[in-house]
């Protein structure tokens, strides 16, 4: 264990320098009230999109086109829900219960990432969203890893390493599709037009630095728009490759800026999904809501046992 | 009424164990299961330990009211000396 060779200040102004300046935070320190309530928002969305990211790739456990896919993908919904459990343990660490969370997601109190709110029409979008909306993720995951709460940095870790390779299942989907008939290169290139418009808007609209929160506390390091930068430098060259079109006209490289041109996402379109009326919000929560009555026996009898 | 249990993997055999995270479990037999499940299930670990967060003794605070620095390497700066021993002995 390295040495701790500051003590987390006590007072509201000294922390945030403290934190501003790289310093990080455990659990058992003191906090702001404001920054304890920032990070349990922001980490129990993320644990809230974990568990309903899961949904639309389970619809199509039972319509995978083969063994392996299937079993590919039975794994990826495993690990995502994994990712949800640690990812709530950190907020229930923060002071605010699992059950509190699941309660509030499920009455659609608090939100979950907008990719989520879509459904999931043929195999092509499997792949997209695999390949894709893992890539966009893990740009924001990747950019956590240096927040300053250290035990949420610490569980990003092993997320992201699990993301890498959910990245390369969807890219394997992708590109075997692309390999095939004309009309799986369609189901690549409709689910593709499908999913552009809520992937660009999935980083969120560009706030200033100084007026994002989440960064002025360092709980995330990356204004949105240089996450949706980094998606489209990463991206936008396979994606194209490939001879896929990606439906945006302005879509294009500044090579003087090194900044990409796109048309303005839709913003209100994103406003209204995450705010519970996208085309798949109620039927995705109902699931949750039928589930969690479903197996309350099991929760029951588990810790009736153990007490 | 569950608890938290702390969860420290080892990478590979030799190396020291790392907290990894914490899982949430009724009971010690859960508990095992979580950590597996959670940290074990990819081959990502060559052991784990598990233990209840009640059963860890922290210490954050080191206080050296008496500067002991002779028992650390920086109580002995020996550049300046060397230096003038060098010129003593005329090898510098």
């Amino acid at each position: 264990m390295s040495a701790r060779t500051q003590e987390v200040p006590r007072n509201e102004q000294e922390f945030l320098d403290y934190v501003q300046a790289g310093g990080q935070v455990e659990t058992s320190d003191w906090m702001p009230d404001e920054y304890r309530a920032r990070l349990v928002k922001f980490i129990e969305m993320h644990g809230n999109s974990e568990l309903m990211g899961v949904l639309p790739e389970r619809e199509w456990i039972l319509r995978a086109p083969t063994l392996q896919r299937k079993l590919a993908l039975t794994a990826k919904v495993q690990d995502e829900v994994g990712h949800a459990q640690l990812i709530y343990r950190v907020v229930e660490d923060l002071g605010k219960p699992r059950e509190d969370c699941l309660a509030d997601l499920i009455s659609g109190k608090s939100k979950f990432h907008n990719v989520f709110h879509y459904p999931t029409r043929t195999w092509g979008d499997v792949g997209v969203i695999a390949w894709l909306v893992d890539a966009a993720a893990i740009i924001s995951q990747k950019a956590l890893l240096k927040c300053s709460y250290a035990p949420y940095a610490r569980i990003m870790k092993k997320i992201c390493w699990e993301e890498s390779f959910h990245i390369l299942h969807g890219r394997d989907v992708v590109l075997t599709m692309m390999n095939g008939t004309d009309g799986q290169r369609e189901l690549v290139q409709e689910a593709l037009d499908r999913w552009w418009g809520p992937l660009m808007q999935f980083h969120g609209n560009p706030i200033a630095a100084e007026q994002d929160p989440t960064l002025t506390w360092r709980i995330k390091s990356q204004p949105n728009d240089d996450a949706r930068q980094q998606f489209l430098d990463g991206y936008v060259p396979q994606i194209r490759e490939l001879g896929l079109t990606i439906p945006d006209p302005e879509l294009r490289k500044d090579e003087e800026t090194g900044r990409w041109h796109y048309t303005e996402p839709d913003w209100d379109e994103l406003k209204t999904v995450v705010t519970g009326h996208g085309p798949m919000t109620e039927e995705r929560l109902g699931f949750r809501r039928a589930t969690r009555e479903e197996t309350g026996w099991v929760r029951d009898v588990v810790l009736a046992d153990a007490a | 009424v569950s608890h938290v249990y702390e969860v420290f993997r080892q990478e590979r055999k030799g190396q020291p164990f790392q907290h990894a995270g914490s899982v949430f479990a009724p009971d010690p037999a859960f508990a095992d299961v979580y950590a597996r499940e959670q940290y074990g299930r990819r081959g990502e670990s060559a052991a784990l330990w598990i233990v209840p967060r009640d059963a860890i003794v922290e210490i954050g605070e080191f206080v050296d009211e008496l500067e002991r620095n002779y028992h650390r390497v920086d109580g002995y700066p020996l550049k300046a000396k060397l230096k003038e021993a060098r010129e003593r002995a005329g090898t510098a």
